[in-house]
């Protein structure tokens, strides 16, 4: 994360200030973020901004990498995956006109990259953030209705009531069941949702070496998983947490080691599997 | 002397009825006894003269009001009159037993188990306690098949029955008997004779209310008189 | 002693609910607090448990290690640890203490997985274990509580409180919204497990058919006061105190 520099490069929109937010909302931001790295998993309150993107379509990552950006970073924007779908197209050409950064689809070139949804197949490295948009924070919430309460179960560490969920999903189907936002304790202390990432997802998320920012604009929550942290599904001995794909392999580039998405072709039943991560599927086609 | 089981000294005992307009009447007063290990003492007295009362003071089921009722637990003379509820439970499982003539029943329980209870909370293995307990009835010849069922259908001769098993099984140092024999037949009667006689012999001291005259001669070694009071109301 | 009670008092407003109420319980024994509603039972229960704090007074508990404890001087997360592994409480409503949208072997099982417990083979042999403790059939134990009956619930919320083996447990009421023979049968389960766990109880009752069966020893209160303790068959065959012979000639007059 380079520092916001006072430079403007020549494409930056200059009515508004560097990264659309004006600087002591950033500095407020940063000092949210370093708290939420200081207590890995742990949610901590912000002030939550009016963005000019409606909840729902990333606002908390939007606020935490507009905190972040400086003018030397490369920001990739993905979206279930992919770098072509309109939620992240628009992010991306949001930062572009307000900030005036470089952006990219190459995973490798990106220093932060902001997500909906999927962690890159592409091996994160040190040096790099990424940062999720995330619908609901509080990985109790179905489970605990009052907000006081479920406060009261984090400050605690009292999550015999997460587990109970999970023993719940083997009773009735057999197995662990949630195949997306299966919750995760970090660093051996706070219960955290990884945001409706698949479970197959999960595992990248342990002793990575990037930085992980987690922000949700509506809940104005943010959290955080600093570099090489222990990240670890909830299971049972008897029924450890086992991350699935669809059994196939990709129709496009062959691989049969990432995350895949099911295409309907035609309405005779014709379907396909493709990588969702196309900057990776890209690369090895 | 060592061989005292009980000393009651100076018992007084009445009752004062608040929803009766607050009516006092004492029942005991200046109450003495003594009895010794292996002897056997039957109260006698005009009926409402306090038998029943003095016994259930001497069981800790009325609390005394004034005087003391020391009796031997673990080997030293204690005072029953002031102990707490938890000496009063300790001293009733291990030194002091208790036939009354009403069984108060315990849903569920059969009679095999409600007289093996009192073995077992005194340490026996339950196998033991279930054994001795069916020797017991047996003995007093309620039928086998009665052993498994829970009491509260018995008649008063089936549950007397039972209470006695129960009293006798632990084989307390100190045994109250209250008409153990108000609702048996002859041949059961001479069990109870002999089931106080072994148990005398075994050491134990007895206080008993017998109405059965002859029952009453044939096991008491002394009468002890319970007066009625002159001002009783 | 296991729990003890010194001059607890506590008002809201001018309704003294606690009045210099002291007591002290054993391992092992079961202590009935009795009187009718209004008269600061349940008030005195809350407070034992630490879910009230009183005016003036305090609660001690000896731990499993031995060491005595002021519940008032407990931090939240010590009395939570309390509450979920030694001690166990049994609601009058067991909708109150059960989680109606968890299945029956998930209620009973939440305590081992709050204990830690992490292997949902053995979860579930404990479960069907203590379902068969308190005569239900562990095939319903992937059913919803709410297809129980109101005597089931009762017990599935005595077998999710007991399946840890805690030491000391509260029971408002547990027979109170039952029918009459839901009850005995009830009881007599609780009668059972109690003398074989060796558990300490505090009982509260307006039930006395329910102390007599049940408890060791009786408290009987009246306007934040006890009236008159004792051994139970003490208390309830010669009552001393006028309010406690009008209870007791409730009963039998009923």
């Amino acid at each position: 994360m380079t520092d916001a520099l006072p430079m403007r490069p020549a494409t930056r929109d200059a009515a508004y200030n560097f990264a659309y937010l004006d600087e002591a909302t950033k500095r407020a931001l940063r000092r949210t973020i370093l708290k939420a790295v200081a207590i890995p998993g742990h949610q901590i309150p912000f002030g939550a901004r009016e963005m000019p993107l409606p909840y729902g379509w990333g606002t908390g990552g939007i606020q935490v990498t507009a905190a972040i950006l400086g003018p030397r970073d490369v920001l990739k924007v993905i979206d279930q995956g992919a770098d072509d779908t309109t939620n992240a197209v628009s992010i991306r050409r949001f930062f572009n006109r307000v900030a005036g950064v470089a952006t990219t689809t190459d995973t490798r070139a990106a220093t932060i990259i902001q997500t909906r949804h999927r962690i890159p197949e592409t091996p994160l490295r040190e040096g790099q953030v990424l940062v999720y948009q995330v619908p609901m924070p509080e990985p109790l919430f179905r489970l605990e209705p009052r907000l006081a309460e479920t406060r009261r179960i984090h400050a605690l560490a009292d999550y015999g009531l997460m587990q109970v969920k999970l023993y719940e999903d083997i009773a009735a189907q057999g197995e662990v069941g949630s195949s997306y936002n299966h919750p995760v304790m970090v660093g051996g202390r706070y219960l955290m949702s990884p945001s409706p990432i698949p479970g197959f997802d999960n595992p990248k998320m342990h002793r990575m070496p990037a930085l992980q920012l987690f922000g949700a604009g509506r809940e104005k929550k943010i959290y955080a998983v600093p570099p090489w942290t222990e990240v670890r599904s909830l299971d049972f001995e008897d029924h450890p947490f086992r991350p699935v794909r669809a059994p196939h392999a990709c129709s496009l580039c062959g691989s049969t080691g990432s995350y895949l998405d099911e295409i309907v072709t035609d309405d005779r039943g014709g379907r396909m599997f493709v990588c969702s991560d196309t900057d990776y599927c890209e690369r090895r086609r | 002397m060592n061989d005292i089981a009980l000393r009651v000294e100076g018992l007084a005992k009445g009752f004062t009825l608040h929803l009766q307009g607050g009516a006092s009447f004492p029942v005991l007063r200046d109450e003495a006894l003594e009895v010794r290990a292996g002897e056997c003492v039957a109260l006698a007295g005009p009926s409402g003269a306090g038998k029943s009362t003095l016994m259930r003071c001497l069981y800790g089921n009325y609390g005394s009001d004034d005087g003391r009722i020391r009796l031997r637990h673990r080997g030293a003379l204690l005072d029953l009159a002031a102990a707490d509820p938890r000496l009063v439970r300790e001293v009733r499982r291990e030194t002091l037993g208790y036939v009354s003539q009403f069984l108060r029943v315990i849903p569920r329980v059969s009679a095999r188990e409600v007289v093996a209870e009192p073995l077992a909370e005194r340490g026996t293995p339950r196998a033991e306690a279930l054994a001795r307990a069916e020797a017991l009835l047996t003995r007093l010849n309620l039928p086998r098949r009665l052993h498994d069922l829970p009491p509260a259908t018995f008649s008063g001769g089936e549950q007397q029955r039972l209470n006695l098993a129960r009293g006798f099984a632990p084989g307390y140092p100190l045994l109250l008997l209250d008409e153990p024999t108000a609702s048996l037949d002859a041949a059961n009667r001479e069990v109870v004779v002999a089931l106080i006689a072994e148990a005398k012999q075994a050491g134990a001291a007895i206080i008993g209310i017998f109405h059965d005259i002859e029952v009453r001669d044939r096991v008491a070694d002394r009468l002890h008189e319970v007066r009625p009071l002159p001002d009783a109301a | 002693m296991i729990l003890r009670a010194g001059n607890l008092s506590l008002a809201f407003g001018a309704v003294r609910a606690l009045d210099g109420v002291s007591l002290d319980l054993w391992p092992g024994e079961v202590l009935a607090v009795v009187g009718e509603s209004g008269s600061g039972k349940s008030t005195l229960l809350r407070v034992l448990a630490g879910q009230m704090r009183p005016d003036a007074g305090r609660v001690l508990y000896a731990d499993a290690t031995g060491a005595e404890r002021e519940i008032g001087a407990l931090t939240e997360a010590e009395l939570r640890r309390l509450w979920r592994s030694e001690w166990g409480f049994v609601q009058q409503n067991p909708r109150d203490g059960l989680r109606m949208g968890v299945s029956a072997g998930g209620n009973v099982g939440e305590r081992l997985m709050a204990a830690g417990c992490r292997h949902y083979g053995t979860i579930r042999e404990e479960a069907a274990e203590w379902m068969r403790r308190v005569e239900l059939d562990p095939a319903r134990m992937d059913d919803s509580p709410r297809t129980f009956s109101g005597g089931m619930q009762q017990r599935l919320q005595i077998a999710r409180t007991l399946v840890t083996r805690p030491r000391l447990v509260f029971m408002d009421e547990p027979t109170g919204g039952l029918d009459v023979s839901v009850q005995a049968k009830l009881l007599d389960l609780i009668r059972g497990l109690v003398a074989d766990l060796g558990l300490a109880v505090v009982l509260v009752t307006h039930d006395i058919a329910a102390a007599r069966l049940l408890a060791h020893r009786i408290v009987v209160m009246r306007h934040g006061r006890v009236v008159e303790q004792g051994l139970t068959d003490r208390v309830l065959d010669d009552p001393r105190h006028e309010y406690t012979q009008l209870l007791v000639a409730s009963v039998l007059a009923a």
